[in-house]
């Protein structure tokens, strides 16, 4: 037994589009350890939302092993799925994908519901996660009463709230402007330093510039793979094109 | 997530939306308010029946002996109708002859009635009024209370003396309140001295019970009102429900001596008890409640398609949501859940709405009827099942659809 967080062998995935098949991943070979902060970049087409999609188990794959906390997902049904995406994975969206009717807390408080945790505890938990990304006055807001970034924040307190191994962020920044864009990598460095392990897909150079690790993937497969010293926070300004012009 | 969760996940969905779910569930509305104010009729019927009907027109406990039925025998064929005019007419005689012989405890009475006019002799008249000729013991028998003055005596009966006990409104409309007792009417043209006048007994079906007067059989109404010597009931009354049968069984004997029936011959004469009556409104409320139940399908039908309908439109419109539940760890049976709890909820609130529609509607009918409407708890929670259970049928194939969607797909949608 690997002591690897995520452990991904030959990992293939095929679409069938009318006659023809699209192969969107074609053998990807990646292994994750605890508390790394992995930017996970390709342009589009190159298989980076499949390969994301298949991490946050949300699909399966056509072939190949994954391996997630110790436990073989490659093989689950939609169910033994739907329950390591509630204990294991923490989602961030570009999009925040917060329920437009419910408030800050009743949004944090839902893959609680969903574990099957009882209503005061939930409570107390969702107000915690809130309180973590500096939310706490505001739990009884609804997401239009909020700013994006605020949004964001909801999103992230709701992703943290299960305690999860991994938080999968798709684009986290794609919606936000410059500055609130760095409000949310100053946190996910602060939760990174807490010991969260966190994936992070995005196009955006600058903000894979945040992680100390960036995977490039390129029709299908990995292109590269580098660690690198992460840009401290605040710097980004000066350095709009640093981890593009690495790869 | 548990039920309660999704009930409350439901409830928000409907606040956030009154009018659209007003809309969805119209027909369960419209189904339950017909279900409920048609039981609520029929209920109020059967019990205006069993307490006043049956009282106020057999009596209880009363074994009623009749030439041809009265109420209850229902749609006969000619034959039988043409035998029953053959059957010998009841007469005086032949309820002396009972009162004589019968040996089970309680009261026997027996009167003719038709319908007349009662004038003050001086001009002012009341017309169709129920003009009935008794025996002494008919006010026992039919539980008629004096308010004033007194009833006859079996001697003045006997004798046929022209005296009358009014109707409570027949004497108001004669004297309009001045003093009656000791006034003298006419009974198609016949000169009688009032005696009494009775309680006010109300109405039933809307008509008047209290447009009516009581004297002797054999006052001069005998041979003139009515066929000389002929009666319509011989009503004989038992102190205690126990007695019926042995009460029933000894006159329908009796009548057979007196009828000299051979063994086996029918009766040519009817025994007739509130029971019976009550029997035959049974047959009708039976059947109307068994021919309720498809016009209230057809409309819960309706209701359950477009119910289906709004909620496959709501699966759609939420399939981001849905992709977003599922992403937090809702599994199939959790959005499964979710989506049929909401139909049912929704319908079930409906329901609700019916049963407050369906109360007013009967009691609103009942206003403007002689109806009378008295509510069923059977009918309410049956309502209440139906309401919930229409939605869960028509809330099956939407939240199926939710509880498949592929997340990636659901996520991706606007």
């Amino acid at each position: 037994m690997s002591s690897a967080l995520i452990e991904v062998r030959g990992l293939q995935k095929q679409y069938v589009m009318g006659a023809e098949t699209v192969r969107a991943l074609r053998g990807v070979d990646l292994v994750i350890e605890r508390n790394e902060y992995v930017a996970i970049m390709g342009p589009s087409g190159s298989g980076k939302s499949t390969f994301m999609n298949l991490i946050g188990c949300l699909d399966t794959p056509s072939a190949g092993e994954y391996v997630l906390n110790g436990q073989p997902v490659a093989g689950m049904k939609d169910d033994d799925l739907a329950r390591i995406r509630n204990r294991e994975i923490g989602f961030v969206f570009q999009t925040f994908n917060l329920l437009p009717r419910s408030t800050a807390l009743e949004n944090v408080e839902l893959p609680l519901v969903y574990a099957g945790v009882g209503k005061a505890e939930r409570k107390e938990r969702a107000a915690g996660a809130l309180g973590a990304v500096e939310l706490a006055d505001r739990l009884d807001h609804r997401p239009n009463e909020l700013s994006g970034g605020q949004r964001q924040r909801v999103a992230i307190a709701r992703a943290l709230v299960t305690r999860p191994s991994i938080i999968l962020a798709d684009e986290p920044t794609g919606n936000l402007d410059s500055r609130t864009s760095e409000e949310i990598m100053a946190l996910f460095h602060r939760l990174h330093a807490e010991g969260q392990t966190i994936i992070m897909v995005t196009h955006e150079p600058d903000i894979a510039a945040h992680a100390d690790r960036v995977v490039m993937l390129k029709d299908g497969i990995i292109a590269s793979d580098r660690r690198q010293t992460r840009v401290p926070v605040g710097v980004l300004a000066a350095r709009p094109e640093s981890a593009l012009s690495e790869v | 997530m548990n039920a309660r969760e999704a009930v409350r996940i439901a409830l928000s969905m409907i606040r956030a939306n009154k009018l659209r779910a007003f809309f969805t569930v119209l027909g369960t509305v419209v189904g339950v308010t017909f279900l409920i104010a048609v039981i609520t009729l029929i209920t109020g019927m059967n019990a205006y029946m069993k307490e006043e009907f049956a009282g106020k027109i057999l009596g209880f406990n009363t074994i009623n002996v009749r030439r041809l039925p009265s109420v209850g025998g229902g749609p006969v064929d000619e034959a039988t109708w043409r035998q029953w005019q053959r059957r010998p007419r009841l007469t005086q005689d032949d309820a002396r002859f009972l009162q004589e012989r019968v040996q089970t405890p309680g009261l026997l009475s027996y009167a003719h009635d038709a319908d007349g006019k009662v004038g003050d002799g001086r001009g002012k008249v009341v017309q169709g009024v129920n003009i009935i000729g008794a025996s002494a013991n008919f006010f026992n028998v039919r539980d008629l209370k004096i308010a004033r003055g007194r009833t006859y005596t079996e001697s003045e009966a006997d004798r046929g003396v022209p005296v009358v006990v009014l109707g409570e409104e027949v004497a108001k409309k004669l004297f309009e309140g001045l003093p009656v007792l000791g006034k003298e009417v006419r009974i198609q043209g016949f000169p009688f001295r009032v005696i009494g006048v009775m309680e006010e007994q109300g109405s039933l079906f809307g008509m008047s019970m209290d447009r009516m007067v009581v004297a002797p059989i054999r006052s001069p109404l005998n041979g003139s009102l009515f066929r000389n010597n002929v009666v319509e009931d011989i009503y004989f009354r038992v102190p205690d429900a126990s007695l019926m049968p042995r009460g029933q069984s000894e006159l329908e004997g009796l009548m057979r001596v007196r009828h000299r029936l051979r063994p086996g011959a029918e009766n040519d004469f009817m025994l007739e008890t509130a029971d019976e009556a009550l029997g035959f409104w049974d047959k009708i409320s039976t059947f109307l409640l068994m021919a309720l139940p498809l016009l209230v399908a057809v409309s819960l039908v309706v209701g359950a398609v477009v119910i289906m309908n709004i909620m496959l439109v709501s699966v759609s419109e939420r399939t981001r949501e849905i992709g977003v539940r599922k992403s937090l760890g809702a599994r199939r049976r959790d959005i499964l859940l979710q989506f049929l709890v909401e139909a049912g909820t929704l319908s079930g609130a409906g329901g609700l709405l019916g049963i407050g529609s369906g109360i007013a509607l009967a009691y609103a009918v009942s206003a403007i009827s002689p109806i009378p409407a008295r509510v069923s708890p059977g009918s309410i929670l049956l309502a209440i099942a139906l309401g919930i259970g229409v939605g869960l049928m028509a809330g099956v194939y939407p939240a199926y659809r939710a509880s498949r969607l592929d997340p990636i797909v659901a996520l991706r949608a606007d």
